[in-house]
């Protein structure tokens, strides 16, 4: 039986890595990430503070500080991204590729009233005139379904809520209909009624459009519903992949194991201890030569410490969605 | 806090620290050294021998009245060094105190303590300098008096601040609900927190306060004759401008050197000290 | 009128009247009255009671200070003891020098400083950054005074460009002209404009860099904007806001500046006119001359306040919706 000619995927990144200076000198914040993502799949990452999930982010717009030091391969719908001089990068982004921040407030330019905001990117990329550029924002902003979106078109960010916030931030990531939607833990500083929301317009917009999401958070339960397949991270590197309904069903990494143990659940007897993983996340520069999580795992062993772990493959089917892997050689012990 | 012992070796690896501190130490030095020994006593008045060039007696040549340039300056330091300690001696003797005042206390004294001092501010300083000799008539006292007044407010303002944002973090909370007073909060936690601040300033004002006092000594207004003073010799030297311009020169190098030494420690000083450098190691 | 002006307004109004019952109280508290400190030591008690009543010091204070409040508003101000004229008039011939060389220092420090800073920020820690840092710590360290000197001894001893000093007015008629008096102004200005640019540089450059490492920045930058389309279009106006408050303190350092520059050049303005006024014990000259430049830089830090509230659309609403 011949295999269909796989469509060429929306966002392939090889072995990613990104160095970075700091106080004490160079320090290796992404260790080869790798990752695939085929048009309209959304992907999550999850992993604590300090894993580098935001550095991904970063490294894909192209957005890190310019001493970083980058290598490895991200092609975007066939364009090489790494290495590429910055007047293209500036045409892409906002264009083809989106981004979502964390904090709504301080991401808005508090002197400048929000269609103005939206407006940027429609005028910069479709070189559309003003009073074009701000009648397509009222569209957008009524499609995140900002209430009053009319009257709210001269307000400034301060005048809005932290939700009404991260809606300006979607329309404005929305403006131009990119194919790629990066979402740096959006929800994050809302409220938990305004979180579930703002996930689902986000969900729903990117169903609607066909967009590619990558979500980034430390939420597990966030990842559930969201996307197709997740990945963890752990000290710069991904340690477990797998399709969202598998990796909930059965872990294989020993942190993701523990990760999911650490979940405070209702039900729990009274005066059950919290499950922790012990010990904490090594410092950039003090990254071990072997796996970065060994200090910490209940079942490594001497050659973990030294050895960098490799990508193992725990089923694959045809179909790159529904493949596990994950970087742990003694995965089958937990 | 940071050990004393990394933060010396951290000092001396910051160029703007060493170098302004070599130049202020050397400043300290004419001063403290002028008091004991001048190459010429700065009375000498020798006029067959006025406004001499460069010689091997004399240096840096003679002003109008044949005295010394050198020693001039040698001595001059006293004076600059004088108006210094004692101007911000007035800003940290009484501003701070208010400043911490306002800080702990809050409510009306605080907002008190506030107004007035940004009503000092909204008042040109040399300008009240300039009254205030005009009033009692001018002199060394009466200008570092000047001098001093307008660091109160300064002081008052940044140690409240900096006092404010001590307050306002989890261990003074933790030291008030073990039911330490005010005043001893103060003591024992705000004011070795904010001292790094406090002295980083008191550096800047040291300076302001040189150059003060040497706009108000060329104006005539500060120190006096014969005590030398580095503001008075650019008056001096103004007048003989055609005959001697390099009289001009030297004063005023003097006083940049001082001063351009003062900013130099106090930019180190602000690197060195704050823990932000600290917790990058 | 918006709210927020009406605030200021009321704020200005009130530091003007605090401002002058201080200058009064001033010089009240003088050793002795003010009639002897007028006429020194060796003055006899008849020119003292003469005096006395000359400035009208059988009145008591409140009396003096309503008429001098009064006919401060109105413009009647009293004789200077001196030159026996209103001193309204002396400050307004004054004026016409001083102001003009405010303006054009002003000018030149806000021209040179936002381009320095905002240069030196682009270029952070490398060269170009350096060299304006280092120049501008020289610019800090020189007395303005000191800087005026070399430049007439480079300019008018040795060049012979300009004169060493003296200003010869704006019309011919008195034997100057606006060309002239611009000759004549241009030295002072650059040396009062010297220290305030090394200081306003670098507030810029700070400002900049601050405004740089905001989040609004890098989601401008995400949405594809490139450096320089970010510095023009987004952190320009936020990092005005701290320079325009340096620049609002500025104007305050520049007039008592002034007061040294001018005696520096032998320029007929205001600050020599205050100058004049000490050496001549000439308190009502002293007293009014104070009153108008505290007045003027209230206004000027009033005009900035308000200014503020026109950038920063946050201070417009004043808490409320």
């Amino acid at each position: 039986m011949t295999d269909m000619p796989k469509p060429s995927p929306l966002l392939q990144v090889t072995d990613l890595r990104v160095t970075l200076p700091t106080a004490r000198g160079w320090a290796q914040a992404l260790r080869g990430v790798s990752l695939r993502m085929e048009r309209g799949q959304t992907i999550g990452l999850i992993g604590e503070s300090g894993c580098g999930k935001s550095l991904t982010a970063l490294a894909l717009m192209g957005l890190l500080p310019e001493r970083a030091q980058v290598s490895g391969s991200v092609v975007l719908q066939g364009q090489e991204l790494v290495g590429m001089p910055e007047p293209q990068l500036c045409r892409l982004r906002g264009a083809r590729m989106a981004m979502i921040f964390q904090e709504p407030m301080t991401a808005l330019n508090p002197l400048q009233p929000i269609w103005k905001q939206i407006a940027e990117p429609l005028r910069l990329h479709q070189h559309m005139g003003v009073s074009v550029a701000k009648a397509r924002a009222l569209q957008l902003l009524e499609r995140v379904q900002l209430p009053r979106a009319r009257e709210r078109l001269e307000a400034y960010p301060h005048q809005l809520s932290g939700g009404q916030r991260q809606r300006v931030m979607i329309s404005m990531a929305l403006a131009c209909s990119p194919d790629l939607l990066i979402a740096d833990e959006p929800t994050t500083a809302l409220d938990v009624t305004v979180q579930k929301e703002v996930l689902a317009l986000i969900k729903q917009l990117v169903n609607e459009d066909g967009m590619g999401l990558l979500l980034i958070s430390h939420d597990l339960g966030l990842m559930q519903d969201q996307v197709d397949r997740v990945m963890v991270m752990y000290g710069g590197s991904v340690v477990e992949s797998s399709a969202t309904p598998a990796l909930f069903a059965h872990r294989a990494h020993p942190y993701t194991r523990g990760l999911f143990a650490a979940r405070p659940r209702l039900g729990l007897a009274r005066g059950t201890r919290l499950t922790t993983i012990p010990g904490s996340v090594p410092e950039l520069m003090d990254m071990p030569a072997g796996c970065a999580f060994a200090d910490r795992c209940e079942w490594a062993v001497a050659d973990c410490h030294l050895t960098p772990p490799q990508a193992e493959t725990i089923e694959c089917r045809p179909a790159s969605e529904l493949t596990h892997t994950v970087t742990c050689p003694r995965w089958r012990l937990t | 806090m940071p050990g004393k012992h990394s933060v010396w070796r951290r000092a001396l690896r910051h160029p703007s620290f060493v170098a302004g501190g070599a130049m202020v130490l050397l400043l300290v030095l004419c001063a403290v050294l002028s008091q004991f020994w001048s190459p010429y006593p700065v009375g000498d008045i020798d006029i067959p021998n006025k406004l001499a060039s460069p010689s091997a007696a004399h240096w840096l040549g003679t002003d109008s009245l044949g005295r010394d340039i050198g020693a001039l300056l040698w001595v001059g330091s006293q004076n600059s060094l004088l108006v210094g300690f004692i101007a911000v001696g007035i800003g940290l003797g009484v501003g701070v105190p208010l400043g911490l005042l306002a800080s702990a206390r809050r409510g009306w004294v605080e907002e008190v303590i506030m107004r007035v001092s940004d009503f000092t501010f909204a008042f040109p300083a040399l300008l009240l300098a300039i009254m205030l000799t005009a009033i009692y008539g001018p002199g060394l006292v009466v200008s570092i008096v000047a001098i001093g007044i307008f660091n109160i407010p300064v002081f008052a303002r940044i140690s409240r601040g900096a006092a404010n944002a001590v307050w306002s973090r989890d261990f003074t909370a933790a030291a008030r609900s073990a039911g330490q007073g005010p005043l001893a909060i103060t003591w024992v936690h705000v004011l070795p927190n904010i001292a790094s601040v406090l002295i980083v300033q008191a550096t800047i004002q040291f300076a302001i306060a040189i150059l003060a006092e040497a706009a108000l000594s060329y104006l005539g207004l500060g120190t006096q004759p014969p005590q030398p003073s580095w503001g008075r010799m650019l008056n001096e030297a103004q007048s003989q401008m055609f005959q001697a311009p390099m009289l001009a020169v030297y004063p005023g190098a003097a006083i940049a050197l001082a001063v351009l030494g003062l900013n130099l420690l106090g930019d180190g000083l602000r690197d060195v000290l704050d823990p932000r450098w600290a917790r990058q190691r | 009128m918006p709210l927020f002006v009406l605030r200021r307004l009321l704020s200005f109004i009130l530091t003007l009247l605090a401002t002058s019952v201080v200058v009064f109280a001033v010089l009240e508290l003088l050793p002795g009255n003010a009639a002897q400190v007028v006429l020194g030591e060796t003055a006899t008690a008849e020119s003292i009671a003469a005096m006395e009543d000359k400035l009208g010091l059988n009145q008591p204070a409140s009396t003096r200070y309503l008429n001098w409040m009064f006919g401060m508003l109105q413009g009647q101000t009293g004789l200077s003891i001196s030159y026996d004229t209103p001193t309204a008039q002396l400050m307004a011939e004054r004026m016409q020098v001083t102001l003009p060389l405010a303006v054009m220092a002003m000018g030149l420090t806000v021209a040179l400083a936002l381009a320095l800073g905002i240069y030196a920020a682009s270029q952070q820690n490398k060269v170009g950054d350096v060299g304006v840092m280092t120049l501008s710590q020289l610019g800090l360290a020189v007395p303005n005074f000191w800087l005026a000197i070399l430049l007439i001894l480079l300019f008018a001893v040795h060049l012979e460009w300009v004169s060493a000093g003296g200003f010869p007015g704006w019309s011919e008629d008195d034997g100057g002209g606006v060309v002239e008096a611009f000759k004549a102004l241009v030295l002072p200005a650059i040396a009062l404009a010297a220290v305030q640019t090394a200081i306003l540089t670098r507030v810029t450059r700070s400002a900049v860099l601050d405004t740089l490492r905001e989040d609004f920045v890098r989601t401008a930058r995400a949405k594809g904007l490139s450096r320089r389309q970010v510095l023009w279009a987004h952190v320009l106006r936020n990092a005005m806001i701290p320079v325009l408050t340096v620049m609002g303190l500025q104007f305050g350092n520049l007039i008592t500046s002034a007061i040294v520059i001018e005696n520096v050049f032998v320029l007929p303005g205001i600050g020599r006119l205050i100058f004049q006024a000490i050496a001549n014990r000439d308190l009502i000259v002293v007293r009014d001359v104070v009153m108008l430049l505290a007045a003027l830089v209230i206004l000027i830090n009033f005009c900035i306040d308000v200014l503020y509230a026109w950038i920063d659309p946050r201070l417009k609403v004043d808490h409320a919706g």
